[in-house]
């Protein structure tokens, strides 16, 4: 969820004017820099962390990437850009980002559609609305740990819930978990009830903090319940979508823990998603050189899709 | 009339199905914690315990040391949420009330931070964690987290709001910034400060893959991985893992229904426009 914090607005307040006279000006000078001084004492802590834990491992992990290295993790051998060649010429590579890619599709337009009809039908003054608004961000507070594992149940072949619905219905029992046809639908089922709660708090944020005025007079005016939405709440809400749209793509890149619980990667890598190929390269296979190179290329495409939302999100936000 | 009473009808016999389905598993997970194992296994399967048994949630903290997960994840959370109220105020109150050279550069440093996603830096932080001897201890999982830019913006942005005579004055009356910060800000900021506690202790209580990767011993691992674990041992029944999923969801179901609003405010921070 990082990646959501990033079109923070930043609301700009006027420096007041250094009321300073020539004779005191060393003065002043002399309080600046003790002004200074202070606030990057009040950064140190923060900085230090940073220092450690996020700009030297970035630059570590392109110094890594460059290298060979032992089951340790001590570096073997210097081989350039050999290890991004080699991946760019690797099967598993590039069926990795394939099942990625089929990940992102299933789980993030169905998960933005579902939360954006419940926040529709939820955002009114109507009774029993707050308590349908809790039921609906409920999954929020679910870790992928835990849902995964209530999940994995569900979809037991002969055990589970679903199956025993399926017959209920007359249909035939689906191996959910561990046919390779269905292994990615099931865990990308799963994932969508997961990520909806988040989901759909900021698209109820982003239908509330829409006037209601505006959408009153238009119905006033004669518009039924359905024009107004799609007239009137669904373009003002188009940043917020873009922005939900952003953050979740880059979530669903980042999928590992369900994967990891659910699937492992199979059957026959039907679910070997990109983030745990890093792993698997990493902390199985030991091959911190190429996982390295893996995670910079994953690096790389998340940065597009930021700049690309700071960019359009910098142009929306006059209109709102 | 009559047809907009029936749209409402139909609105709310539509979000109670959708609500049904979105509640349903973690409502099984409950359930069948309170099965017996017979009635767990048997076919058809039972929708609601005949008669609720505790032998599940007996079973679960004799089998695992759940409580001691319990304990870890809540010391981790617990630490990895203080450290990143007071690292993230201090520099909440750098960016909003010093006036320092060189701030644009510093606040776009911490914005950067941001864009480099967990995965490139996963790989150096074992190493670095590894080489200091932290694997398996509870430095190793709470240090890597204990700054957060968004938790330094969320606070910046509540810092900024509140009124600058209120400096003056304090300033005025011979009032240094380390008494401004302690005595003015922190406790005006407080609603600031418990969406950010409410945000960083689910997140650090959920977490996966990093304690996943640097706990190796039984007593060590956190509540998430402890549950997952258990999952794939084969001798324990589905009613005793579901029993430890539900003492596990207790804190975070408890979280938000306590905190849903400070929870609210926190994720659309970046959102929607204040």
């Amino acid at each position: 969820m990082d990646a959501m914090e990033e079109a923070l607005p930043m609301p700009k307040r006027s420096a007041p004017t250094e009321k300073a006279m020539p004779h005191n000006h060393i003065a002043v000078r002399a309080k600046r820099l003790r002004e200074t001084g202070l606030g990057l004492l009040f950064l140190a802590p923060s900085l230090a962390v940073f220092a450690v834990f996020c700009f030297y491992p970035l630059l570590r992990s392109v110094y890594l990437s460059m290298q060979v290295t032992n089951p340790r993790g001590k570096v073997v051998d210097y081989v350039g850009l050999a290890n991004f060649q080699e991946l760019f010429a690797s099967e598993t590579f590039y069926r990795n980002l394939a099942v990625t890619g089929q990940f992102t599709l299933y789980t993030v337009p169905t998960a933005i559609v579902l939360a954006l009809i419940l926040a529709a039908l939820t955002a009114g003054p109507q009774r029993g609305m707050k308590l349908f608004q809790g039921v609906f961000s409920m999954p929020v507070a679910i870790s992928v740990g835990t849902g995964a594992v209530i999940w994995t149940m569900l979809f037991h072949p002969t055990t589970g819930m679903f199956n025993y619905f399926l017959t209920l219905m007359g249909l035939n029992p689906v191996a959910w978990l561990s046919d390779p046809a269905w292994a990615l639908v099931s865990v990308s089922v799963m994932t969508v009830w997961m990520n909806l709660g988040f989901a759909y708090i900021v698209l109820l944020s982003g239908i509330q903090a829409i006037s209601a005025d505006l959408q009153e007079s238009a119905r006033i005016d004669g518009a039924g319940r359905f024009t107004v939405f799609c007239r009137i709440t669904l373009p003002l809400l188009s940043p917020t979508l873009f922005f939900l749209l952003i953050v979740s793509v880059i979530q669903s890149l980042q999928a590992f823990g369900q994967f990891h619980i659910m699937t492992k990667g199979g059957p026959m890598h039907a679910t070997d998603v990109f983030v745990y190929g890093v792993f698997r390269e990493a902390f199985v296979n030991y091959r911190f050189g190429t996982a390295s190179a893996e995670a910079l290329v994953l690096f790389a495409i998340i940065l597009v899709l930021t700049l690309v939302q700071f960019a359009v999100l910098e142009r929306k936000v006059h209109y709102q | 009339m009559k047809a907009s009473r029936m749209l409402s009808l139909l609105q709310y016999a539509v979000l109670a199905a959708l609500a049904v389905t979105v509640l349903y598993p973690v409502v099984y997970a409950f359930l069948t914690a309170f099965m017996t194992q017979q009635e767990a296994m048997s076919y058809p399967p039972a929708l609601v315990p005949k008669e609720w048994s505790l032998g599940n949630f007996l079973a679960v903290l004799q089998a695992v040391p759940i409580a001691r997960f319990m304990g870890n994840s809540l010391l981790i959370s617990a630490a990895i949420t203080l450290g990143q109220l007071l690292l993230g105020s201090l520099s909440a109150y750098a960016f909003a009330n010093i006036r320092m050279a060189g701030k644009a550069f510093w606040f776009a440093l911490f914005l950067s931070t941001m864009m480099i996603p967990w995965e490139v830096t996963m790989i150096p932080n074992y190493l670095t964690i590894r080489s200091w001897g932290w694997l398996d201890t509870y430095p190793g999982m709470i240090v890597p987290f204990l700054a957060s830019a968004f938790g330094t913006f969320l606070l910046r942005q509540f810092f900024l709001q509140l009124p600058g005579e209120l400096f003056e004055a304090a300033r005025i009356d011979g009032c240094g910034h380390w008494r401004c910060y302690l005595l003015i800000v922190l406790p005006l900021a407080r609603p600031a400060l418990a969406t950010l506690a409410v945000y960083s202790f689910l997140h650090a209580w959920n977490q996966y893959m990093w304690p996943l990767l640097v706990t190796n011993s039984p007593e060590m691992r956190t509540v998430q991985i402890g549950v997952s674990m258990l999952q794939s041992e084969e001798f324990t029944s589905w009613n005793t893992v579901l029993a430890g999923v539900a003492l596990i969801l207790l804190p975070s179901l408890l979280l938000l229904v306590l905190g849903l609003k400070q929870l609210v405010r926190g994720m659309t921070a970046g959102a929607v426009k204040g």
